[in-house]
């Protein structure tokens, strides 16, 4: 436990110090009468690219320079070096900040962004220059998820040192927000991880003692699971060694959700430990569609298009699952959603389905 | 079958019946013109003798006339070289009467203009002329004058001397006439405007009807150098012109009288000449029958050796003095001015002068304001059919990155012996293909500096905006980076702000 809290407190000091460095090195370009410039990996598709030995995607070698010396650059670099020095003060005194946040505080240094996608950028910047996610500096977007299950956590932050939670304690579950991201796992119970699409069907679970039935922690992603969101559940693998089962809508983009928690996304190619590869889709699968005779609604232009294109996605090369039910979904040109299971009944998902999905060995059916 | 009569009319009553030749076609058109001949015979005057013109000009309000029009009375005074006595009556009362007839620059060539207004303000109020003056001397006289329109007399009616105490030199003229002055009045200030602009060492007072003072002050005492006066150049000669010159010569063989009576004629080009027309060297020039003087002409026009005419006949503003009157003006941001070599049309010599100004005073339109001038006179009417229009107009502007909305103002002086004007309105000037030459010449000189102008004004704005943004960004890349280092003072960025100035180049 004391290992896992300095941990904790261990990446803290990391970020602290990346930072600093970062300040350091143009302080001292300057004090040196030099501009100063720095170089991070370039984020151009071209320089994006699928690591099979990592499951996902990562940043190339080239790299592109920032210079104060250029009068383009002279702004996207004063910004940068505002967002490090925020980063920073946010990080030291441990406060959370949002993306919308930053865009505001900005002005009071007259660093005013553009819009909001500009500062966006910036962040994303500072992740890629330094190598930490900016939930490791304290900036987390607006969108929430949603956590359950008999897991004790720390809390790190201000004002709550100390003190634990176990995630049963409420029925709607917790907020994985940045106290809760930022929280050491202390003990559990639970011998896997849930992560379900829809907050409906979350809900049901809960409902339904899934957690106490089959042992489980429930993570509600909210649709396209946020970074942090992704991040709790890379740890609660990597650092209690549970296994993640991912249910999805039997749709591409269901499908997709699961890839992306799997493999992690092309925008979050400068990061690291945002993905867990050894996660399983469990399901809605196009076979199971046909398999539960599930009612269902026909796809349409955009859902083919999709399909198409993930077909030829990187990420859909290296276990056939996908292949064959990207073949499954084309060919019965039908989509399911999770809730198409009530016409079982209510307690069919949880009884008859969730079991024989969780018993299946990885990837095969 | 019907009997043609034929009568004779005098030069007055040629006029008096045609007056629009002269410009004098509506009550509005008439008292501008009249205005102008004036003023413009005052500058001539003062001119010839090299002195900077004083000129007051006074126009009152003496009675309604029509529902439109009004009675004023014109006064015009001017420091000039004075008319000595004898001449007075003629010059002001006889119509083609005048000291313009020989070859040199001057502002009006008809010697019509100055009295055409004299006798429009007789014809429209049947009152006399007062006409006062001195060269200088120890007598001033003053007339009252009337013209006997049918003979093309003066009529005296009353004659004073007085002393001339103060030694004062210079001419002053009274009448009265018809005219619409709040018409007018536009153009007639921009006249006045514009004559300051061409005539930078004069001094204009204006008074007008409503007893507004419109002043124009002298910006400089220096003037141009006068025109010499020329012979006639052989391109440029008619038979009149020939049976004139054969009628009044002393020489009595062609050779001479070629040398004599032409411009850049020597003994070789005589020789030369005579050879191509087949006469022979010693021929009486007034043994010439008439078909051969016909024949003489055609062979002078034909003649491809003859020098050009040089320009000492004519007397150009010069660069200098149109600086000065463009400056004093407009006073405009920037200026640009040239002056093209003496050329010729038609055996007649012709300088090209342009200015472009930019900015400050220069009046804003959607357009390039355009300001014509032929001998020092401002052209008011007809813009579009002038030459210098149809050339501006024909411009590649984008060429020299000039935009049409810039307060861009364009001025073209065109002297000559005899200004190709298109009508007898003098108004426009034609589009002779040498003229055109010219002033497309001058223009793409000016065009191509204010070109350099506008590129230099633009590298200094984008300078300006450059360091204006290293200005605002590296003292905050300072202070963040000095705050993020944990450092307590922050680095001197003096050195890199120099930089930028110092050397304009950036990383791209």
């Amino acid at each position: 436990m004391a290992q896992k809290k300095a941990k904790v407190a261990e990446r803290q000091k990391e970020v602290v110090a990346g930072l600093k460095g970062l300040g350091v090195q143009i302080y001292n370009q300057l004090e040196e009468g030099v501009f100063p410039t720095i170089n991070m990996p370039s984020r151009s598709t071209e320089n994006i690219n699928y690591d099979p030995a990592l499951r996902q995607y990562i940043l190339g070698e080239k790299s592109v320079g920032r210079s104060a010396r250029n009068i383009r650059h002279i702004k996207p670099f004063t910004q940068l070096a505002w967002a490090a020095m925020f980063s920073n003060e946010l990080t030291s005194q441990r406060k959370t900040s949002t993306l919308r946040d930053v865009y505001y505080s900005a002005q009071a240094y007259e660093m005013t962004f553009t819009d909001q996608q500009e500062s966006n950028n910036i962040i994303t910047d500072l992740e890629t220059l330094t190598g930490f996610a900016r939930e490791d500096f304290h900036i987390f977007p607006e969108e929430r998820s949603a956590i359950f299950g008999d897991l004790d956590i720390g809390y790190t932050v201000p004002g709550y040192e100390g003190k634990t939670l176990n995630l049963t304690s409420h029925p709607d579950g917790v907020l994985i927000g940045p106290a809760l991201t930022s929280a050491e796992l202390l003990n559990t119970k639970a011998d896997k991880v849930i992560a379900i699409e829809k907050g409906a069907l979350f809900t049901r679970f809960i409902e339904e003692n899934v957690h106490n039935k089959h042992k489980s922690l429930l993570i509600s992603c909210g649709g396209q699971a946020p970074r942090q969101t992704r991040a709790i559940i890379r740890r609660l693998h990597d650092e209690l060694n549970l296994p993640v089962y991912i249910l999805t809508d039997g749709d591409p983009w269901g499908m997709h959700i699961a890839q992306v928690i799997i493999s992690g996304s092309a925008n979050a190619a400068h990061l690291r430990n945002l993905n867990t590869p050894d996660a399983v889709w469990s399901g809605v699968w196009a076979s199971d569609i046909v398999e539960y005779k599930l009612p269902t609604d026909p796809l349409d232009e955009v859902d083919i298009k999709r399909l198409y294109e993930l077909q030829r996605d990187p990420r859909y090369q290296n276990d056939p699952l996908w292949q064959r039910e990207i073949k499954m979904f084309l060919k019965i040109k039908r989509k399911a959603e999770q809730e198409a299971f009530s016409r079982y009944g209510l307690t069919y998902i949880v009884d008859e389905y969730l079991p024989t999905k969780l018993e299946q060995p990885k990837g095969k059916s | 079958m019907a009997q043609a009569t034929f009568e004779e009319i005098s030069a007055s009553d040629f006029f008096y019946r045609n007056r629009d030749i002269a410009g004098l076609t509506n009550p509005s058109r008439s008292i501008f013109v009249a205005v102008r001949e004036v003023v413009e015979n005052s500058l001539d005057a003062a001119e010839s003798q090299r002195i900077p013109p004083d000129i007051y000009v006074r126009l009152s309000f003496e009675s309604e006339a029509t529902k439109d029009t009004q009675i004023y009375k014109l006064r015009v005074e001017d420091n000039g070289s004075g008319i000595p006595p004898r001449f007075i009556p003629s010059a002001f009362g006889q119509v083609l009467y005048g000291s313009k007839y020989k070859l040199k620059q001057a502002r009006g060539t008809f010697g019509l203009g100055g009295k055409m207004a004299v006798l429009y303000g007789q014809i429209t109020t049947h009152q006399p002329v007062f006409v006062t003056s001195s060269t200088g001397q120890e007598k001033i006289y003053s007339f009252k004058l009337m013209i006997d329109i049918q003979r093309n007399k003066p009529i005296i009616l009353d004659r004073k001397v007085t002393i001339n105490k103060d030694l004062w030199r210079g001419t002053i003229i009274e009448f009265t006439l018809e005219g619409d002055y709040l018409r007018a009045m536009p153009k007639i200030i921009e006249y006045f405007k514009q004559t300051a602009m061409v005539n930078p060492y004069a001094n204009i007072t204006f008074v007008d009807p409503k007893g507004r003072l419109y002043k124009f002050v002298r910006g400089t005492t220096t003037m141009p150098e006068p025109p010499k006066e020329t012979m006639p150049h052989p391109y440029g000669v008619d038979v009149e012109l020939l049976q004139r010159l054969i009628q009044i010569t002393e020489f009595t063989n062609m050779s001479s009288f070629l040398r004599g009576h032409f411009h850049r004629v020597g003994e070789i080009t005589a020789q030369k000449f005579l050879d191509f027309a087949g006469i022979p060297a010693n021929k009486n020039p007034k043994k010439l029958a008439h078909e051969e003087i016909v024949r003489l002409m055609q062979n002078l026009k034909k003649y491809k050796e003859f020098l050009p005419p040089d320009a000492s006949c004519l007397s150009p503003l010069g660069e200098e003095l149109l600086k000065a009157g463009v400056m004093k003006e407009l006073n405009p941001e920037y200026l640009v001015v040239h002056q093209r070599k003496p050329s010729t049309y038609a055996g007649h010599p012709f300088i090209v002068e342009m200015a472009m100004a930019y900015g400050g005073g220069v009046p804003k339109r959607s357009t390039f304001v355009i300001y014509r001038f032929a001998n020092k006179i401002p052209l008011l009417y007809d813009e579009a059919s002038d030459v210098s229009y149809r050339v501006i107009s024909a411009m590649n502007w984008r060429r020299y990155k000039v935009q049409p909305d810039m307060p861009i103002a364009i001025l073209v002086h065109i002297c000559s012996t005899k200004v190709p004007y298109k009508t007898v309105g003098k108004e426009f000037i034609s589009d002779r293909p040498e003229v055109r030459r010219e002033v497309a010449n001058a223009l793409r000189e000016v065009a191509r500096q204010i070109q350099h102008f506008l590129a230099r004004q633009e590298h200094v704005h984008m300078e300006k905006r450059r360091l204006s943004i290293f200005g605002k960004y590296l003292p905050k890349i300072a202070e963040f980076s000095t705050i993020l280092a944990g450092k307590e003072k922050k680095p001197d960025i003096q050195k890199l702000l120099k930089s930028v100035q110092k050397y304009g180049s950036e990383e791209s």
